[in-house]
């Protein structure tokens, strides 16, 4: 069976870094952190009784979407998370001049969204128990439903731009943008797709999911200015900074790229995945899980560990993931470990949850576009045990010719995406 | 307010409609363009603002603006 190759022909980037793709790189380069103190006044609707947990956000700034994605009367009716991916969608489409479908080569059959979505609307979910709560008989918004479930971002995307292929959301909590890009990879390489919107999105910050974070210890709490508290692989690191946001990548079959005149921004050679079978949140103390599905992607693209330059990885600024996460990367990687530059950009977009991997890939293209790395901020004080080259707040320039992003999510599911320069 | 102009604004404020582009002739659907979610909606912010339930069968004749204001004239108590 023939195999295709599988290229990324346009990105879309909406963060706390950024609402486009070049705001989102350029504050990455210079290391500009994202995540911001959010207040209860920026949150009307959520109940008055408990404060939120934390109150620092890697939120996109005065967001709004243009009339023509939703219009004044629809845009009520979609949860957060789809406005991101609605944004991040057609800034991707655009790139990579596939917005006029009447302009394009391929079958609309034939083109198709995947996206990750770890948790979904929880925001209105939330608003609109609270609001039936207060009724007397069973009746809700009738575009509850549709706003909230998981799938309606590549659905919306799919009715705003006209593809009738696959369509379908993805979920593994923090590894669910790569399991989306790993799906939408497949299924171009088999010949079954011609382009896809593969990435994810996510907007979950609410009371009832800090919340939920705050009590398992899984978020930052220290007192320290906002753009501090996210500091992976630091001694004093102490959880993660939720962030919110959409990364998308056009990915496309490599030949009908290069026919139609495309630009080829990069390759996808492969995707390794794992599952660590271990604990619902912590990761393998050995790091199997992680070692793995970094194993994997460089068996199935057939390169040697050495051939590796740059690592986005997953470093949410836990105590336990940071490190085994460095473990793993010494384990699969032996002393190249020390050679290749690592950072965790989650310093200064905070953890997208579901759409991490997304954003993440975007951010790999784009070192690979630019022979540069965004570098991990805030990291003062290195953990003896995480004594990598972490590219320490000022970012890098170097020669990079295979980049792999990394996300593991709650439940041990893990993905190793690993990106090739268009020129190599 | 008058109902008539109480209607019109509802319809204009759930719909993000102009008030001038709703007469007490528009027909939901040909003139107004709403779906079938969207009057659902619709009669839900009704039901709320006039204090009256809507059933099914009653709302499905309710065609236009004047067919509305119509209903609630005979149903409000």
């Amino acid at each position: 069976m023939n195999i295709h190759r599988v290229v990324v022909t346009g990105l879309g980037a909406v963060s706390g870094t950024g609402l486009n793709v070049e705001s989102n790189w350029h504050s990455l380069l210079a290391g500009i952190s994202g995540v911001k103190r959010v207040s209860e006044s920026d949150y009307p609707d959520e109940v008055e009784t408990i404060p939120f947990p934390v109150t620092i956000l890697g939120k996109p700034k005065n967001f709004l979407l243009e009339e023509e994605l939703l219009s004044a009367r629809e845009s009520g009716r979609y949860d957060l998370f789809i406005h991101y991916a609605l944004k991040a969608a057609q800034e991707a489409l655009a790139h990579g001049e596939l917005l006029d479908l009447n302009k394009s080569p391929y079958e609309r059959s034939r083109m198709g969204v995947i996206l990750g979505v770890g948790m979904g609307g929880f925001p209105f979910i939330e608003k609109q128990y609270r609001e039936l709560l207060k009724k007397s008989r069973p009746k809700t918004n009738p575009f509850f439903i549709t706003s909230v479930i998981p799938n309606m971002a590549p659905g919306l995307i799919s009715m705003r731009f006209g593809l009738e292929g696959a369509n379908f959301a993805v979920s593994s909590a923090c590894a669910s943008s790569g399991h989306a890009i790993l799906n939408a990879f497949q299924l171009i390489q088999l010949g079954q797709q011609d382009v896809i919107l593969a990435g994810g999105s996510e907007a979950v910050f609410t009371k009832l999911t800090t919340s939920g974070f705050a009590t398992i210890k899984a978020l930052s709490t220290r007192d320290v200015d906002p753009e501090q508290a996210s500091c992976p692989f630091d001694r004093d690191r102490d959880g993660f900074v939720m962030g919110e946001g959409s990364g998308i990548l056009l990915l496309e079959n490599r030949e009908s790229a290069i026919k139609r005149g495309a630009k080829i921004l990069a390759e996808i050679v492969s995707v390794g995945l794992s599952s660590d079978a271990y604990h619902v949140t912590a990761p393998h103390p050995d790091g199997k899980g992680a070692i793995n599905s970094m194993k994997q992607a460089l068996e199935i693209a057939k390169i040697p560990p050495e051939e590796v330059d740059y690592i986005n990885a997953h470093g949410t600024s836990t105590p336990i993931g940071d490190k085994i996460e460095s473990q793993a990367i010494k384990t699969v990687f032996g002393k190249h470990a020390y050679e290749l530059n690592i950072s965790s950009t989650k310093s200064m977009t905070g953890h997208l949850l579901g759409a991490a991997a997304g954003l993440e890939s975007v951010i790999c293209v784009k070192s690979l576009l630019t022979q540069s790395i965004a570098p991990t901020i805030n990291l003062k004080n290195p953990d003896p045990e995480c004594d990598l080259n972490y590219t320490p707040n000022t970012m890098a320039k170097k020669s990079i010719k295979y980049a792999m992003n990394n996300s593991f999510g709650f439940g041990g599911t893990n993905t190793s995406i690993l990106f090739k320069s268009a020129d190599a | 307010m008058q109902l008539q102009e109480q209607v019109i604004k509802l319809v204009a404020e759930t719909t993000k409609l102009d008030t001038n582009n709703i007469k007490v002739q528009s027909h939901f659907i040909d003139d107004l363009h709403l779906d079938s979610l969207d009057m659902v909606e619709l009669m839900m912010k009704m039901e709320d603002e006039f204090g009256l339930e809507i059933p099914e069968k009653d709302a499905e004749k309710l065609k236009t603006i004047n067919d509305v204001i119509g209903f609630i004239q005979t149903h409000k108590k």
